[in-house]
């Protein structure tokens, strides 16, 4: 019998791969912003759908491993970032209660409260986690902080709306609407 | 794309350590690295990492595109901390030599200087040895070291997966982008920037479901073979433990003990010569 409180193997698999993507579209895909030397970053976007599917546990775990092997593809972690990311995974994954994707429906209601939720996500994720972290551990300038994680939490959330509005949008087509089939009498 | 990090096989006794001990000897070095802002204590395991880094034979042209990025991340960082804060030194250290006033509010302290210096080694003390920790340790060995750590071997798997699919969910992304753009798609700079978002969505949505498809194919084969029916699992790749893993650990425990003494000694994580 599985244990509720263990990790199904679901999960386990599609933290997995979360993290793979994450990993592959942080690290290779770097779409130009209109900022120089700034990149967009999508992978946000995906960690959103992932976490609007499978969950809290999946979008913390996903986040923070992907991160952390980003970090580490370049040579040195820097942890206060990576732990907004699990942060940011974390709080969009307590959406999937409220939008419950499998059943089909994404409308209008559901769009909402998918952005509020990563709205609110990448608020805590990057103007008040990383900032907080990295004034403890490196004692950086509150105001270049705060500059820096106001930007990324406002261009985050504007790839992350778009990217993971269109793909939820997309994916709840792929699933069966609740309520479609009528017993024929 | 072959810019990213990874293991590098070579013969150096840090290559023949179990991949155990250099987590726990990178954990712990990230943790003494974090806590303390002591130029001597920063300073020294930067060398003292330099030196490992020689011990494990890796080359200076293996890592160097990737030191190239994260001096040019570093240097922007540095002229943003002076630009939003050039007083930042004077506030920690609480004295004020001037070296030279420029205009307005920006004026060049000893204490800045000392400060940004201090910043830089912060990140460089971690430097060589978050390298070691990639280039000397089989990702195959990566599951069952995080198991003997104490995380549950499920998470390792995660881990494990996440490193074995990286290369395939790459090979997608490529296959899918080329295909897009052949319908003329694009994500380059041609397009604005909002389009280029959306565009990207193109290429993310068949990336997303074929990942789905990939996360039940996995999921039904390993239920299939009855994973996480037992509360231990072995591991094909775990090395048992020898005498240079023990001296490793003592030697990381050791180091994050001085840099909590340290901060006893001096009376807060800052050394000021200052005064």
């Amino acid at each position: 019998m599985e244990n509720k409180n263990q990790l199904s193997i679901k999960s386990i698999v599609a933290i997995g791969i979360g993290a793979a993507l994450f990993f592959v579209l942080g690290r290779f895909v770097a779409i130009p912003s209109p900022v120089p030397n700034t990149t967009i970053n999508i992978q946000y976007g995906i960690l959103g759908v992932f976490c609007v599917i499978y969950g809290p546990v999946v979008g913390i775990l996903s986040g923070f491993i992907g991160h952390t092997l980003i970090d580490l593809s370049w040579g040195s972690p820097w942890w206060s970032w990576i732990i907004a990311s699990a942060v940011f995974g974390l709080i969009v994954g307590f959406a999937k209660k409220s939008i419950n994707i499998e059943s089909g429906n994404f409308g209008g209601k559901q769009i909402a409260a998918f952005n509020i939720f990563q709205v609110v996500g990448h608020l805590v994720a990057w103007a008040v986690v990383a900032p907080v972290l990295d004034i403890l551990i490196y004692n950086e300038p509150i105001e270049k902080l705060f500059a820096q994680g106001a930007f990324a939490a406002v261009s985050n959330s504007v790839s992350t709306a778009i990217v993971g509005t269109i793909i939820l949008l997309a994916y709840s087509k792929t699933r069966t609407k609740e309520g479609s089939l009528n017993k024929e009498n | 794309m072959s810019t990213a990090l990874s293991y590098v096989e070579r013969d150096s006794v840090i290559h023949q350590m179990t991949g155990t001990t250099k987590l726990f000897f990178f954990l712990f070095w990230s943790v003494a690295a974090m806590i303390t802002y002591d130029t001597r204590v920063l300073v020294g395991m930067f060398l003292f990492g330099c030196v490992l880094f020689k011990i494990s034979k890796l080359k200076w042209k293996e890592i160097s595109f990737a030191l190239i990025f994260m001096f040019t991340l570093m240097a922007i960082n540095i002229v943003g901390i002076y630009v939003f804060a050039p007083e930042q030194g004077v506030e920690i250290y609480g004295t004020r030599h001037v070296v030279a006033e420029l205009f307005w509010r920006y004026s060049i302290t000893l204490e800045q200087l000392f400060y940004m210096f201090n910043f830089l080694m912060k990140y460089m003390a971690v430097i060589p040895i978050a390298l070691l920790f990639i280039m000397t340790t089989n990702p195959s060995e990566f599951a069952a070291s995080m198991n003997k750590i104490g995380i549950s071997y499920r998470v390792g798997y995660s881990v494990a997966i996440a490193l074995r699919y990286i290369p395939d969910i790459q090979r997608d992304y490529r296959e899918i982008s080329q295909a897009q753009q052949a319908r003329g798609i694009s994500l380059g700079k041609d397009e604005k920037t909002l389009d280029r978002i959306k565009n990207s969505a193109a290429i993310l949505f068949p990336l997303v479901l074929s990942s789905i498809q990939r996360i039940e194919t996995i999921s039904n084969a390993m239920e299939l073979r009855g994973f996480g029916k037992h509360k231990k699992r072995t591991w094909i790749m775990a090395k048992p433990m020898g005498k240079r893993d023990y001296v490793g650990i003592v030697l990381s425990i050791a180091i994050l003990a001085v840099s909590v003494a340290m901060i006893i000694v001096n009376g807060g994580r800052y050394y000021n010569p200052f005064i």
